[in-house]
């Protein structure tokens, strides 16, 4: 008997973000495979199988890329219906996160390590989405008497 | 070979320029390779391009002596990765170079790990170019995150129907 594999989409924007996620692949190797991210050539390095969706890169003073970049995550989300949602950030994986839910997938955040002062801001905005919410700094990991993400680890 | 990164998205001309100035009085010429984001800046004594492709991100750190990067964490794992000692130097949102100061948070993190060198501005950095063929890398970093942190994502993967 054959047991239908999940579904996952790995969410980066190029650079940083993408390296780091790259990181945590043992996770998901019994998954099928999806990243969505913002550089074509991703696709030569990728894990056999797994498939690269694109989308633009777009800071939040980019209005037009940004609600650009929201309808592209929309549409990826629909076509794909991913049962797990995981990303690294920045916007992209706010977006995939935010809209993931409301579809019903379930949804992890990794703060970025380069966060080491304070969760980034699209880790703050996503919290409400996210069902597991990780910094990869121990001081920055929520207490008894503050709300915060987990630590359970780092990329490095 | 010396490989010069700023990144994926902004250019970073305080760091670029004083690397062009420093190949240029340095005898030997050094060989840099300089991927130096979408600027005005055109360096004369390196080689240089806005933008290379993720492949040939890995290709050139891969054949580089030494990194110098923001500091970023795309370039600083890569160099861990491949076990390149790497010169960093923060970008500043004051002087518009990032949307905030988090690069100054990560060069503080990253100061004295083996191979991780901060420059902490275009003032320092020159003496550390200097010194750049006695610095020395780590053992190169496993290619993959705490055992813990894919082991939590991997259960919670799982959980569900």
């Amino acid at each position: 008997m054959s047991v239908k594999k999940r579904r996952i989409l790995a969410v980066a924007s190029g650079g940083g973000h993408f390296v780091q996620l790259r990181r945590m692949r043992p996770a998901w190797e019994h998954c099928e495979v999806h990243y969505l991210s913002t550089l074509a050539d991703y696709a030569r390095e990728l894990e056999p199988g797994a498939k690269l969706h694109l989308v633009n890169d777009a800071n939040r003073w980019d209005k037009i890329g940004v609600a650009r970049m929201a309808m592209r995550v929309a549409w990826t989300l629909i076509k794909l219906r991913p049962d797990v949602i995981v990303s690294t950030g920045a916007a992209a994986g706010y977006f995939a996160l935010r809209f993931g839910k409301l579809m019903g997938a379930r949804t992890i955040w990794v703060d970025s390590i380069a966060n080491a002062e304070e969760l980034s801001l699209t880790g703050r905005m996503v919290e409400k989405y996210a069902d597991l919410w990780l910094t990869q700094w121990p001081d920055l990991a929520g207490t008894d008497e503050a709300q915060g993400p987990r630590y359970v680890g780092s990329v490095l | 070979m010396i490989f010069v990164t700023v990144g994926t998205q902004l250019a970073f001309d305080r760091m670029v320029r004083v690397i062009d100035e420093w190949a240029g009085r340095t005898e030997p010429r050094p060989e840099v390779v300089g991927q130096i984001g979408p600027s005005d800046l055109v360096p004369q004594h390196i080689d240089h391009r806005a933008f290379v492709e993720p492949g040939e991100f890995a290709e050139l750190a891969d054949r580089a002596d030494a990194i110098v990067a923001h500091a970023g964490m795309g370039s600083i794992i890569t160099a861990l990765t491949y076990g390149k000692p790497i010169v960093i130097m923060p970008r500043r949102a004051d002087l518009g170079e990032q949307r905030n100061d988090h690069q100054l948070s990560t060069a503080a993190r990253f100061a004295g790990r083996p191979g991780v060198f901060v420059a902490k501005d275009e003032h320092e950095l020159p003496g550390i170019l200097d010194s750049l063929r006695g610095l020395t890398a780590g053992e190169p970093i496993p290619p993959f995150a705490d055992p813990n942190l894919i082991q939590t994502i991997r259960e919670f993967i799982d959980r569900g129907q």
